[in-house]
């Protein structure tokens, strides 16, 4: 089995509140795992901890292993601005920037260096297409980003993070802020990436873990209860507290 | 218990209060800038506009006027804007809270609250004197360049700092490094609060009469060189009606000023519309 990411014995402080114990949870390449569990339980902080967004929070301490292809990326040496290149996020509530759709998908691509029209152009055109957005929106490149439907403006902050060609796409409950059309699209679009990238996602919603995913893991209280094949954590949870949280018995 | 007022006829009373306060602040506005018109309008035709004062201000125009407080109200942005919208970024997106942090924004108020005449007083015994600039644009310039600054920071630190954090972490989750962060995608979002408190910097540049008395010299030509002295419309007016040279053309001289800062105030509000409605899609 080829691991994308591997995580052992993490653990994560916030001043001295440990919001993480002990979490190991292995990635496997160009598959969706989600992440499941009560709010507070540290599925966020999880996947923060992935693209090191969590090193913005001054109290943030940390120790264990966080392996991206073999390479620890809390290594002192490891650049955060090649890791976040890597490893792409989309976050709870769409926030694409308050600028033209065009830039929007090219700012990631501009930061990065490159500054050839035609590159861009055909970039930004190629990312919005992955993204099941651009029938949509071609005839408004120019328009703000802001005048787009949530749906669409989430499904723009995919086609943002596909365009720097990440590795993985961290995905923090992207579809809580949106309607139940939008989320198919964006459930159809997740079925059409994961061939391509690896993708974490964080949810709420158990069917929508079924629907999208072909691993989870079951976080309760900053710890990794059950985690393995989707189905099996569905049919068949081995963990008591497992099975209460995925029939609805708490949480 | 008995009150002396019913609670509705009490909400009834404090309703009118304040109605009235509200009106009476407009209706004070209005008076002021309508008799300065009403005085100043007639004296203002082309010749008073484009030309040159004639026997020290009692006859011909105040051309000179207008391009000295033109020129010294470009200066002291070029200097003020800069360093204003740099202190306020750093503020709101560099600095955490620490003792520097405090002292800055200790030293912007209390910067802020000090009376026009002691930066007057301070510009002329650094530029003019200590740095050799003499009676000058500059000299001038750079005095209302402190004056605008805090008010700059001030606005521009309450625009940088309530821009939405969700861009800046979309923007770093991208690989963005910081600054790139806050050069393309902060200070966007922010450029209409920055942009009004450069105007309102401008607003107290422009019609600062004290600061430029002792800095900027009372001359009646053109100034061309940043080392020229000059006299701007405050300046001029503060001459004009002090020394009994015309009652009437210190009129004429207050309704242009106060028709050039109008006009400036419009034309940036038109521009930022256009701006925030292209940024927000609407």
């Amino acid at each position: 089995m080829d691991y994308r990411i591997e995580v052992e014995n993490l653990n994560v402080y916030f001043d001295e509140l440990q919001v993480l114990k002990d979490v190991s949870l292995k990635i496997s390449k160009n598959m969706v795992t989600a992440l499941i569990g009560p709010s507070g339980c540290g599925k966020s902080t999880f996947i923060r901890t992935l693209n090191r967004m969590n090193d913005l929070i001054d109290t943030f301490r940390m120790n264990g292993t966080v392996l991206l292809d073999g390479g620890d990326i809390y290594n002192p040496k490891v650049d955060v601005v090649d890791l976040r290149k890597k490893v792409g996020m989309v976050f709870q509530k769409p926030n694409p920037f308050p600028k033209s759709i065009f830039d929007n998908v090219a700012y990631g691509l501009q930061v990065h260096g490159i500054s050839d029209k035609d590159v861009l152009t055909e970039k930004v055109e190629e990312s919005l297409k992955a993204a099941a957005l651009w029938e949509e929106v071609k005839n408004k490149l120019d328009k703000s980003a802001l005048g787009l439907s949530g749906g669409q403006q989430q499904r723009l902050c995919i086609a943002r993070t596909i365009a720097v060609e990440p590795e993985v796409i961290l995905m923090d409950e992207p579809c809580s802020a949106l309607d139940p059309i939008s989320t198919t699209k964006i459930e159809d679009l997740i079925h059409k990436l994961k061939k391509d990238y690896t993708i974490i996602i964080v949810t709420h919603n158990m069917q929508q873990a079924t629907r999208v995913s072909k691993h989870t893991a079951f976080f309760l209280h900053g710890e990794i209860v059950e985690s393995g094949s989707t189905d099996k954590i569905f049919i068949e949870p081995s963990d008591k507290r497992t099975e209460d949280y995925i029939t609805g018995r708490f949480g | 218990m008995n009150r002396i007022i019913s609670p509705k006829n009490a909400q009834k009373i404090m309703k009118v209060v304040f109605w009235a306060s509200g009106i009476l602040t407009i209706l004070i506005l209005l008076v002021i800038i309508g008799y300065i018109l009403l005085k100043g309008l007639p004296v203002i035709d082309l010749e008073f506009l484009f030309g040159e004062p004639i026997d020290s201000g009692r006859a011909g125009g105040i051309f000179p006027m207008i391009v000295s407080s033109l020129y010294v109200t470009f200066i002291a942005l070029l200097v003020a804007t800069p360093l204003g919208v740099g202190a306020a970024i750093y503020l709101a997106e560099y600095a955490g809270e620490n003792n520097i942090v405090r002292a800055i924004r200790f030293g912007s108020e209390t910067l802020a609250s000090i009376p026009s005449i002691i930066f007057g007083l301070f510009g002329l015994a650094f530029f003019v004197i200590f740095l050799g600039m003499g009676w000058s644009v500059l000299s001038g310039g750079l005095t209302l360049a402190l004056m605008a600054l805090p008010t700059i920071l001030a606005a521009s630190e309450v625009s940088v700092e309530s821009v939405n954090k969700s861009y800046s972490e979309g923007s770093l989750a991208l690989g963005a490094t910081k600054w790139q962060t806050v050069y393309r995608v902060v200070v966007p979002a922010a450029l209409p609060g920055i942009t009004t408190g450069v105007i309102l910097g401008m607003a107290r540049a422009i019609a600062e009469a004290a600061a430029i008395l002792y800095t900027v010299g009372a001359a009646l030509t053109i100034p061309i060189s940043l080392l020229d002295p000059a006299r701007p419309l405050p300046l001029h007016l503060y001459i004009v009606a002090t020394e009994g040279i015309s009652l009437d053309n210190a009129y004429g001289t207050a309704a242009v000023l106060v028709m050039l800062i109008l006009i400036i105030t419009v034309v940036t509000n038109t521009l930022l519309d256009r701006y925030i409605k292209k940024m927000m899609g609407r």
